[in-house]
């Protein structure tokens, strides 16, 4: 029985193996009980009336819906910018020998991710009650421009400090973890060559840092996007606030919530595949081949998956076959 | 002190030159007054055993630690001081960088920029540090890689290069910035036996081309061929030195002895 004189593989090979594969039972019936689930959800979906899919469809491009979704971008954009810059001044002050530095990012880190964004919006609005005139003077000296609170910090500017100033906090931790996963190595190598510690910084340490900061601060973003509809709370007409006014008015809150929620899927979509990209951007150099763009990958699972020529063909999560 | 506070003048024949050099890190006293000097174009090969100090001394020589006590001069300056009158003043960031510019270095483990192609790694320095134009340095770069046997690798980022290959890029790097001095710090100790011949290869052609090298390492065989002076150094001393041929097979101390029974 040596496969090798009776094998017709002329290289002298033995033969491939040709089992019957393990059944698995147990994943039919799964399989079954979450496809009758699902197709009772759906007829749910499309037969109960109290869906009103018209009244959804019209709401989805209401003015005041739109205005709000554009509100929802402009703080989340924002938010996230201050949230980033801030985010980096306070993991270099964190990681500075500067014992006042580092002690000063520590405190705020600590009162901003410590307490609720909730709490921490609703308490920006009422800044006026604290301090009722603002001004830009000499410290302890005289004023130059002095102005109302209230004037001064409109909904908007609130819940944008709310949110901006929460978010330096999370990003600082991010941003922190990031510089400290590059090699110290990498700095001597780069200080060995007479760059100097800004060129250091923004040539070696911080694109290798990118690597790490970048998918956590995507999800930082998705997750800003959602948690900007707190906003409410202080009447800031953002996309939530905005269907709530409408719903409101005419009791169709239902349908109004499916329409906003349509809104936000879309959203966290779109910034799902840019994060993609980016993170593949950052990979160069990490990885010996790129993982594949999506597309590849929809092309993978009809071409791919026959011949499964070399490892990156392989469609991610699909990797040990995909039958049920 | 006051007498090791000579004039930078009667430093300049030697290409780097160290009186009574100490480093110590909190307690532990890693350097224990290091004298020796290293004259233009010569092969000056460091070897000891792990912890005598040898590394943190070829470090010293660019600043990557600060010495506590003694004078270290590179081609007649001090290193990270400046000195006026009888008093020493640490020397600015840039300042620091000015100097590390003439002197290269080769690291154990390459420490290449895994985020750029081999020749991005090379002409990094030369676009950033000296403000060639990119045109001009990549033309250079791609001469130094024909030079170290890698012209081909030039698009490949170092994961795609095998530990040899990866060696001689970070000379062609450290090369790039023509140093005066190239500091090697056991430039073979991270590479598989059938790799380190390559990059032996390089270090010896840059040697006969004159270059000022000192060398931490422990492959006899090359200081022997390649070496013109030969430190042996234990417990962040000199323990001997002279000439490798003559050190290596007949050394005098029997610390000496006792090391080299271990490796040759």
């Amino acid at each position: 029985m040596n496969p090798i004189d009776q094998g017709p593989v002329k290289t002298g090979r033995p033969e491939a193996i040709k089992a019957v594969p393990v059944r698995h039972p147990g994943r039919w019936a799964g399989a079954v009980v979450v496809a009758v689930l699902a197709a009772m959800l759906i007829h749910a979906l499309v037969t109960n009336p109290a869906f009103q899919w018209s009244v959804v469809g019209d709401t989805l491009f209401n003015d005041q819906i739109l205005h709000g979704l554009l509100v929802t971008l402009e703080l989340t954009a924002l938010a996230m910018v201050m949230g980033v810059i801030g985010g980096i001044v306070l993991a270099v002050m964190r990681l500075s020998p500067n014992p006042l530095l580092s002690g000063v990012a520590w405190v705020y880190i600590w009162v901003f991710r410590g307490t609720p964004v909730l709490v921490q919006l609703v308490f920006w609005n009422f800044l006026a009650a604290i301090w009722p005139k603002l001004s830009i003077g000499i410290p302890f000296g005289p004023e130059f421009v002095s102005g109302s609170t209230n004037n001064l910090i409109p909904v908007f500017v609130a819940a944008l400090l709310g949110l901006g100033l929460n978010e330096a906090a999370y990003m600082a931790e991010i941003v922190r973890g990031g510089l400290q996963s590059v090699s110290e190595g990498q700095t001597e190598a780069a200080h060995a060559l007479g760059m100097s510690r800004f060129q250091t910084m923004k040539r070696i340490v911080l694109p290798q840092a990118m690597r790490v900061i970048i998918p956590p601060t995507g999800n930082e973003t998705i997750s800003m996007l959602k948690t900007s509809s707190l906003a409410s709370v202080i009447a800031l007409e953002e996309l939530y606030q905005a269907g709530h006014n409408i719903f409101s008015r005419t009791f169709q809150t239902i349908p109004v919530l499916i329409a906003v929620s349509i809104w936000y899927l879309i959203l966290t979509s779109i910034l799902t595949v840019g994060q993609y990209y980016i993170e593949r951007h950052y990979a160069r150099g990490a990885n010996r081949t790129l993982p594949p763009t999506p597309l590849q990958r929809i092309r993978g699972l009809f071409t791919g998956r026959r011949k499964p020529s070399k490892a990156h063909d392989v469609v991610p999560g699909l990797e040990g076959g995909g039958h049920l | 002190m006051s007498d090791l506070a000579k004039t930078p003048a009667d430093a300049t024949r030697a290409m780097v030159r160290a009186e009574g050099v100490h480093k110590s890190y909190g307690l532990v006293q890693v350097l224990k007054g290091i004298d020796l000097e290293v004259k233009q174009g010569e092969v000056f090969v460091l070897v000891g055993p792990s912890g005598s100090g040898k590394s943190t001394f070829l470090r010293c020589i660019n600043h990557l630690e600060k010495i506590n006590a003694g004078r270290l001069y590179v081609d007649g300056d001090l290193v990270g001081y400046k000195q006026k009158g009888d008093r020493l003043y640490e020397l600015k960031d840039s300042e620091v960088a000015r100097q590390r510019r003439d002197i290269g270095m080769v690291f154990q483990h390459f420490n290449l920029f895994p985020h750029m192609t081999a020749l991005e790694n090379v002409i990094e320095a030369p676009v950033q540090v000296k403000g060639e134009s990119k045109s001009a340095a990549k033309e250079r770069g791609m001469a130094l890689l024909e030079r170290v046997g890698l012209a081909d690798k030039s698009g490949n980022y170092p994961s795609q290069l095998s530990g040899g290959q990866q060696q001689r890029v970070a000379i062609a790097r450290a090369l790039a910035m023509q140093p005066k001095l190239m500091l090697f710090d056991e430039p073979t100790s991270a590479l598989d036996p059938e790799l380190v011949g390559e990059v032996l290869d390089v270090m010896r052609g840059l040697a006969e081309e004159g270059m000022t090298m000192v060398v931490v390492t422990h492959e006899m065989g090359f200081a022997r061929e390649v070496g013109d002076a030969l430190v042996f150094m234990d417990g962040g001393v000199v323990v001997e030195s002279g000439d490798p041929r003559e050190v290596l097979s007949n050394p005098q101390h029997e610390r000496t002895k006792l090391f080299l029974s271990k490796v040759l």
